[in-house]
């Protein structure tokens, strides 16, 4: 079958308690696997779970229960030396907003670099920072760069140098976290088209969390829909598009503005309530659809949405 | 659509404005003319730093402090309800005339993000009363049924609990509804939406925009949209003007602009948007950066990052062309002697499978 998946989730809670009485419930019992050198979509309105599932796996929160098993190693529970440095340069994360994750008094050198200073990952200073300008020059950025600060730079090279820093350490994970939502489109695609074609270059997978459906669709193999905090939909990006089951996947779908006048007038965004549909996700098995399409659903849920004629997207 | 009594509400004319910052004179607007018709909605697209959220504060009247109009007028045209009417120049008005006669009263403005455009110590219905009793100095009882009557207009159900409650305790969804309802409470004749929808989900902006649509049928106000998301321009608008360094490019009526582009920026933004079928194996990306508003430059300011860019593009700034209808468009290709270059060739499969679709439909 296939190789090993690069991460493998199962089970995933995070809570977050506020105080005695009250705890958020962020994740809940969410498991899927990513397998080497795809893009994974995780899509869902804020809230959903989608920033916070990309923080639990990176070790930014500590889970509180299921397994993270990535490139074969245990990431849950307490981290030893081994497995900590594992994570820490494997695995990489890009974030939203480039002006508030970079250092704005390190140079550009300084802040790509950073990832590599702190693991000894070269033998001088010259092969820091020859290490350094390949990057820069692979994210399309110029050597002149690296002495600049990030507010020398516009926002579409400012998150160029976020991929670089995550790149540096030539990662076999990148969790791109809204990575190109802060960016103008004409930047937008150019990020986008960035990171397709270093990820043919050198097989890296990505977790991409967006909530731009239209992106998330033209850049992922299989995408995961989240809705508060329960995984309820998953498959190639295809089979959600074409056949969406679960009714918040349809909804999301029927909202997506599309830039042709004419349909866009015609169609109308199919309005989804949870509370008022009576659909418990906590009641709910992920069952198989078809090929790699899967569905949160209860029996008798699942064989109405199945019995549907398939909805035009 | 095109009825022979459109009445004009607005029109802008050579406006051109600069801002004063430490780096020197930033050059921001660089000659608008656009008109504003009753009941329609227009859409201005571009970039950031493109000016289309400047021309936005330059309509309302609020511009910052460092902005510096050079020349244009801004012209509104008030007819009050016993048929007389009155012209307005924004541009010539005093501050402290602008806030008693203009801003928020006859133009009325929603921002991007409702939790900072509401204020967090006050009551939603305080807010809502407030400007109705600022302006038309309603009693109180007045304003709090004309509050109840917006909220129920805006699709808040319980109006009369909603209005004693605090933002923090609403959705974000429904707190650009209670933004929604402030714009309206002095019934403007002008909305302008400063992108009312980029911080919603995708769920909440559809129904947000299908919300503003209602609205205006119901009360004929003018909408100018202000935004960078082409599907919600192509879902909303009557008419765009897309933007570039300071100047409108390219506008016209929706359809003429979407289905036959003809200015090279606007192809660029068209093409780099994913394809609705997901097929594409890369997604067209305009080469370069937008220009530094700060520098000055002679010819087009889109010809560094076009790859059609004529000679003279980088000499002198093309004039507006009429290129049919109401369809106009700053670009030397338009000019007769220009060398025939067509769209370029996905972005026309693109349209055309769009067109056959819609014809299936219909």
């Amino acid at each position: 079958m296939h190789e090993e998946p690069i991460l493998r989730v199962e089970s995933l809670r995070q809570h977050f308690r506020i105080n005695r009485s009250f705890t958020v419930k962020a994740v809940e019992d969410v498991s899927f696997e990513i397998r080497r050198g795809e893009t994974y979509g995780l899509v869902g309105e804020s809230g959903s779970g989608k920033s916070t599932i990309g923080r639990s796996i990176i070790r930014l929160y500590k889970p509180t229960g299921g397994r993270v098993v990535f490139d074969g190693v245990e990431l849950s529970g307490r981290l030893d030396a081994k497995a900590s440095r594992h994570l820490r340069t494997r695995m990489q994360m890009i974030f939203q907003d480039p002006m508030a994750s970079l250092n704005p008094r390190k140079k550009v050198i300084d802040i790509i670099a950073e990832g590599l200073d702190n693991h000894h990952l070269y033998t001088s200073a010259r092969d820091r920072e020859e290490k350094v300008l390949a990057i820069l020059d692979k994210v399309g950025l110029s050597r002149e760069h690296a002495k600049r600060y990030p507010h020398q730079f516009s926002g579409g090279q400012r998150q160029r140098i976020g991929i670089a820093r995550a790149l540096v350490m030539n990662p076999s994970l990148i969790i791109a976290d809204e990575a190109i939502s802060a960016l103008d489109v004409s930047i937008q695609s150019q990020i986008v088209n960035l990171m397709k074609d270093i990820q043919k270059e050198t097989r890296i997978t990505y977790l991409f969390i967006a909530h731009d459906l239209s992106m998330v669709r033209y850049i992922s193999d299989r995408i995961g829909v989240l809705h508060r905090g329960h995984l309820v939909e998953m498959g190639r990006t295809q089979e959600i598009f074409s056949r969406p089951l679960h009714p918040y996947t349809i909804s999301l779908l029927s909202a997506i503005p599309k830039p042709d006048p004419r349909a866009a007038r015609l169609s109308s965004s199919v309005p989804y309530d949870d509370a008022a549909s009576g659909i418990d996700y906590a009641k709910g098995h992920v069952r198989h659809v078809a090929g790699d399409h899967y569905v949160l659903a209860t029996e008798a849920e699942f064989a109405k949405w199945m019995a549907a004629p398939a909805a035009r997207t | 659509m095109d009825t022979p009594t459109r009445e004009r509400i607005l029109s802008i004319r050579d406006l051109d404005i600069s801002f004063a910052t430490s780096s020197g004179m930033l050059h921001a607007l660089r000659g608008i003319k656009l008109d504003l018709f009753r009941g329609e909605t227009v859409a201005i697209v571009g970039e950031s730093g493109s000016g289309k959220s400047v021309t936005a504060k330059a309509i309302m009247g609020i511009l910052s402090s460092n902005g510096r109009i050079n020349s244009g007028s801004i012209v509104y045209r008030h007819v009050a309800a016993d048929g007389g009417a009155r012209e307005y120049d924004i541009v010539r008005m005093s501050q402290k005339e602008v806030r008693s006669e203009i801003c928020g009263k006859r133009i009325a403005m929603v921002f991007q993000d409702p939790m900072t455009s509401l204020n967090p110590t006050m009551t939603i219905g305080r807010q809502i009363m407030e400007a109705m009793r600022y302006h038309y100095g309603r009693s109180r009882s007045e304003a709090r049924t004309r509050a109840e009557e917006l909220l129920a207009l805006v699709g808040i159900d319980n109006p009369g609990r909603r209005m004693r409650q605090y933002p923090n305790e609403l959705s974000g969804g429904m707190r650009q509804r209670v933004v929604i309802a402030i714009a309206l409470s002095c019934d403007p004749d002008i909305l302008i939406c400063d992108e009312p929808t980029t911080a919603l989900d995708v769920t909440v902006q559809a129904r947000i925009l299908e919300l503003i649509k209602d609205i205006q049928e119901k009360t004929r106000v003018t909408v100018i949209y202000i935004t960078h998301n082409l599907g919600v321009v192509a879902k909303v608008a009557d008419y765009v003007a897309v933007m570039y360094a300071g100047r409108i490019i390219e506008k016209g009526a929706i359809e003429e602009v979407f289905y036959d582009p003809r200015h090279p920026y606007t192809w660029g933004l068209l093409s780099s948007l994913p394809d609705t079928a997901g097929t594409a194996e890369r997604l067209y990306s305009i080469p370069g950066n937008p220009i530094n508003l700060l520098n000055e430059f002679p010819g087009d300011a889109f010809a560094p990052r076009n790859q059609l860019a004529l000679n003279i593009d980088y000499r002198l700034p093309p004039p507006m062309f009429n290129v049919g209808g109401k369809h106009r468009v700053a670009s030397w290709l338009a000019h007769e002697r220009s060398p025939k270059v067509g769209l370029p060739v996905e972005l026309r499969a693109r349209i055309q499978s769009m067109l056959s679709e819609n014809a299936l439909d219909a």
